[in-house]
């Protein structure tokens, strides 16, 4: 079936699997998971270089194959994700940012106030801004409007690996903006991506679902197919959902067995 | 004069360049970024900026995260 590629501020994307970088047993494990789940977009921290400076990260990401994004994860204001953003693409990281605004500890719920003011000033200094947000239509299309390339509902909370708790959310977001929806976030394994995709979703964010599973690279092909076969689900148009059976078969041209 | 580099404290002459401090600490530069005192360097000026008693000087690179 033909479809359609993911759009983020004009670069275009055929993969709609994001995957992430962190929690994986071995730098080894991670790029052969990369290589399992297809993605093309791989996100990265930004963090204090150990000193001295040893391996990278970057040993085990083939630059020229991936694109990176750069998240604001541990930024609790604005003004500290806005100079993690201008960190990030002074380290040659690119324009494409992750942007986290964390609100609280605990849940690692985002503050959707500073993320609505951190994704104003970016979009506006060029950066293409993937904002995390909740699962909050109104939100959405708040940041849609402060120049968002896409929205990033929360499934569950980071790391929960809960799937998606609130559908009926998601769809509304999907409704209410025009910018792709990636849920980012709260996904457990496979079935939760294939319900984020099959609601329409233009893509998933993940990261402790694939590195924190028993067979990390097991699970990142497992991702893979999730995601193209909700995605598959959802253009090739579901049926509606009925209480009572409809036979599948033709109810004529049955046998006469009376005696 | 004294800065601090990534929170620790650091013993370093007058008048060191960003550029300087780089290249004493051994720093690969791909993929690396500087903030001084909050303000994020741009690597074309690494060599201009001259670094103050008392400064904080951040320096980063990606790391696994999600």
């Amino acid at each position: 079936m033909y479809d359609t590629n993911l759009v983020l501020g004009g670069k275009e994307f055929t993969s709609r699997l994001i995957v992430g970088t962190g929690k994986y047993s071995s730098m080894e494990t991670m790029r052969e998971a990369h290589e399992a789940a297809g993605s093309e977009i791989i996100t990265v921290a930004v963090r204090r270089v150990s000193l001295p400076s040893g391996e990278s990260i970057l040993d085990y990401i083939d630059t020229k194959r991936y694109t990176l994004l750069p998240n604001t994860a541990g930024c609790y204001t604005a003004d500290e994700a806005i100079r993690t953003c201008y960190l990030a693409r002074e380290a040659g990281l690119g324009d494409l940012v992750k942007l986290e605004v964390i609100g609280d500890q605990r849940t690692l719920f985002p503050d959707v106030m500073g993320l609505l003011e951190a994704t104003q000033t970016l979009a506006r200094e060029g950066f293409i801004v993937m904002p995390y947000t909740n699962d909050d239509p109104v939100m959405a299309r708040k940041l849609q409007d402060a120049g968002a390339a896409c929205v990033m509902p929360l499934g569950a909370p980071i790391g929960s690996g809960l799937g998606i708790r609130n559908p009926y959310n998601i769809k509304i977001v999907l409704e209410s903006v025009t910018v792709p929806v990636i849920v980012d976030a709260g996904v457990g394994t496979a079935s939760d991506a294939a319900i984020a995709m099959e609601l329409g979703c233009d893509g998933v964010l993940m990261n402790t679902a694939i590195a924190g599973a028993q067979d990390a690279v097991a699970m990142a092909r497992a991702m893979k197919l999730a995601v193209e076969a909700g995605r598959l689900a959802y253009k090739a148009g579901r049926i509606g959902k009925k209480l009572y059976a409809t036979a599948s078969s033709p109810l004529e041209g049955l046998p006469d067995w009376t005696s | 004069m004294k800065i601090s580099v990534n929170g620790k404290p650091m013993e370093v002459e007058a008048g060191l360049s960003v550029e300087g401090l780089l290249t004493l600490l051994n720093v690969k530069r791909e993929f690396t970024a500087v903030a001084v005192n909050r303000d994020v360097i741009r690597r074309a000026d690494y060599a201009a900026v001259r670094l103050s008693d008392g400064d904080k000087v951040e320096i980063v690179r990606p790391m696994g995260g999600g």
